[in-house]
């Protein structure tokens, strides 16, 4: 991955303004078993806008997110936060995975999982101490769950396991925030304590991109889209993006060609899952 | 008599310790266990565990492969040369597991035992050879495969020591790093934690105190020593801390025990012994295990099941006060209850005589009733509160369902009686701030009317 100032032609021309852009996504394509799930994606998100990242089951918004925080290899493109490669600014994000992507067995409590995020300033062998302990209370307290601090954490509801996920992404104290399906299977008034979250995360002037599902609550959650399917079908003010027109070129049922022709390279390579 | 037996032969153990030779092996496997227990939680969290058997088993042709080398070269059979062989088949066994899932594409579990079979197998061929060449056929080396605690020396012991050492060193100085790798990849990823050499140092530890235990517990059965503490540990924590410290407990007082009986029976081997000690104590904690443990969470079972009843009793009771015309307009103002025939619940609830009988004695001894063995019953104040509280919740769930279901009124009645149960402070705030604006009447009228007297009649 180049850096901006040496990347030349088109990009000089951005690069003086470039420090200030949470993120920048250049004509990145990652590919699984040679199959595309992302292709030639190319964004420009504003800073302190809330992103609604929105596509069909497989379109790549997770891959999106991981891309961008160097968790898959890229095959072209770059991805610049806040000017630099995600791994030399990781301290100005937070990513939120999935929440069924841990083991919710595990032995921890709600604090022991929201200290997790004071990890990474840490740094090796440091334990977290008491400034430690204060930030992710405080965090907790942010959504709502404070009580629950002690609480372990196989005896959370799927609701109060996304607050904790969120208390500990809070604690990072991030510029940019990356939340993978937030919203899924929570109750209603968890649902309102993100909405809160997101809306106060704004007001802070942070970025936000949040992979969504339900498109009914789009238009009332995020004032930035970003419609993909492997492609980037449409990006722009949510008043804008959200339309008839370009949500039919996101969902629209059949497979399309570009589809098929990625299969078919998947299968020319022997078909390996 | 049979306590005299026993005496004695407690006295015949503290007899063994007397031997130096004991207390050498003793101190060498109760380190290991430590060593072994501290790991195996990680091991455990991480799900490597099957990964830890392969490499077991696929350290026994360097075992064989060493003996061959030192012989060729003149050399007697020394212990750092085994144990090097050892550890090189068995990370070449862990190399070969990534290379048949992540190259060849197959799954991890066919992966895992082509590895663990074909290497296991390479080492029994080795060692036919290794025992046809002369002065091969006592080479001790069978004591890798099942475990021969007493052949240890002052040197295993200090391998033990130092390898318990190390793991000791590494859990208290990167624990956090650990935990973080086991709980959640992802996030360590994205914090840059390098989760694939944290993997490394976790599976490298792992192999260290596989070559250590070969000696004590043999290739086959050292997985459950990685294993079975941690697991049984898992039955008295949710704290990884006091996991981690347990576990470690249990490791040792299973190999310390199973060193002792397998040396004061003679012929016992010390690999199986250790194992089945550790099976022992992961019974004990299966059953007794404070927090997991069946007995614990089935008495919590009990005592739930039993507040259910205790409840529904109370909300029975004042149905049947309202029944009787027995409940002003503000329930709130009543003080205390007429008495009733215990009878009179039977037609509410599919309960037995017996069994009101037992509930009134239990909920007298808690202060909501008065009973005292006559055919009626009384609530207290207290009780009557209790009772007033019970049936809101149980109407407001209904008059919930009634109008947000296609339940019908009996449905609502008995699914409400279930529901009843779990809900939480939220809810019911959530439920009264929609269902019941009204402050002074707190208590919601039956939606099933009062002349209904039995629940079989409802639907």
């Amino acid at each position: 991955m180049s850096n901006v100032a040496t990347n030349g032609g088109s990009a000089g021309a951005i690069s003086a303004a470039t420090n200030a852009r949470p993120l920048v996504i250049r004509e990145v394509t990652v590919a699984y078993q040679r199959k595309p799930v992302l292709l030639n994606i190319v964004l420009d998100i504003p800073a302190g806008s809330l992103v609604g990242l929105v596509g069909p089951n497989g379109a790549g918004k997770s891959t999106l997110l991981k891309a961008i925080i160097d968790m898959v290899p890229l095959i072209s493109g770059e991805v610049l936060v806040f000017g630099k490669p995600y791994r030399r600014n990781r301290a100005r994000v937070a990513y939120v995975p999935q929440r069924e992507t841990v083991d919710w067995d595990f032995p921890a409590s709600v604090l022991d999982v929201v200290l997790m995020g004071t990890y990474g300033q840490l740094g090796w062998f440091r334990r977290a101490g008491a400034k430690q302990r204060a930030a992710a209370m405080q965090a907790l307290k942010k959504m709502g769950i404070e009580h629950l601090a002690d609480r372990q954490i196989s005896q959370l509801s799927g609701g109060q396991q996304q607050r904790t996920f969120l208390a500990r992404a809070l604690v990072q104290q991030a510029d940019l925030y990356l939340m993978d399906e937030p919203f899924a299977a929570v109750d209603a008034a968890t649902e309102r304590a993100i909405v809160l979250l997101l809306r106060q995360l704004q007001s802070e002037k942070k970025t936000t991109v949040v992979v969504h599902h339900d498109l009914h609550t789009v238009p009332e959650y995020f004032d930035y889209l970003v419609l993909l399917n492997t492609r980037v079908v449409a990006a722009g003010a949510t008043q804008d993006v959200f339309t008839e027109n370009y949500l039919q070129k996101t969902y629209g049922g059949k497979l399309t060609l570009l589809e098929e022709v990625g299969e078919a390279m998947r299968l020319r390579d022997g078909g390996t899952p | 008599m049979f306590l005299q037996r026993w005496a004695s032969q407690i006295e015949q153990l503290f007899e063994l310790l007397r031997d130096y030779n004991v207390r050498i092996v003793l101190l060498g496997t109760t380190l290991l266990g430590v060593a072994a227990g501290l790991i195996g939680v990680y091991l455990l969290l991480r799900r490597r565990v099957l990964i830890g058997d392969a490499i077991s088993h696929a350290t026994l042709p360097g075992v064989a492969l060493a003996y061959l080398w030192s012989t060729s070269h003149g050399q007697e059979k020394s212990l750092g040369v085994l144990l090097c062989g050892a550890a090189i088949s068995g990370a070449l066994g862990g190399i070969a597991v990534l290379l048949l899932r992540h190259v060849a594409k197959l799954r991890e579990d066919a992966a895992l035992g082509i590895v663990l079979s074909v290497f296991f197998g390479a080492g029994v061929a080795l060692l036919t050879v290794v025992q046809r060449i002369p002065g091969g056929e006592s080479t001790g080396l069978e004591a890798y495969i099942y475990g021969k605690a007493a052949a240890m020396t002052p040197q295993d012991v200090w391998l033990s020591a130092t390898a318990s050492l190390v793991v000791l060193l590494t859990v208290g100085l990167a624990g956090k790093e650990l935990r973080i790798m086991c709980f959640d990849a992802q996030l360590a990823r994205s914090q840059g934690w390098p989760v694939l050499s944290l993997d490394g140092l976790l599976i490298g530890l792992v192999v260290g105190v596989t070559i250590i235990g070969l000696q004590a517990v043999g290739l086959i059965l050292m997985i459950a020593l990685l294993v079975v503490p941690a697991s049984s540990a898992r039955f008295w924590t949710h704290n990884l801390n006091a996991l981690l410290v347990i576990s470690a407990l249990l490791g040792a007082v299973s190999c310390a025990s199973g060193t002792l009986l397998s040396a004061a029976y003679a012929g016992l081997p010390s690999g199986a012994i250790i194992v089945l000690c550790g099976c022992f104590l992961f019974m004990i904690s299966f059953v007794f295990g404070t927090q997991r443990g069946v007995l614990w969470r089935q008495t919590r079972i009990w005592a739930l099941r039993r507040e259910q009843d205790q409840q529904h009793f109370l909300r029975a009771a004042y149905e049947v006060l309202e029944a009787r015309g027995a409940v002003p307009d503000n329930p709130a103002e009543l003080r205390t209850s007429q008495a009733f025939p215990l009878t009179a619940l039977q037609h509410r609830r599919d309960w037995s005589l017996g069994h009101i009988r037992r509930l009134a004695r239990q909920l007298t001894a808690a202060n909501l009733v008065v009973y005292s063995g006559e055919p009626t019953v009384q609530l207290t104040p207290r009780g009557l509160l209790q009772a007033l509280a019970s049936v809101r919740d149980h109407r407001l769930l209904e008059k919930y369902m009634l109008s947000e279901t296609e339940a019908g009124v009996g449905e609502a009645d008995r699914e409400a009686d279930y529901l009843e149960h779990g809900l939480q402070p939220e809810h019911l705030a959530e439920l009264s701030g929609t269902l019941a604006p009204d402050p002074t009447k707190p208590v919601l009228p039956s939606p099933h009317g009062l002349e209904i007297p039995s629940r079989d009649t409802e639907s």
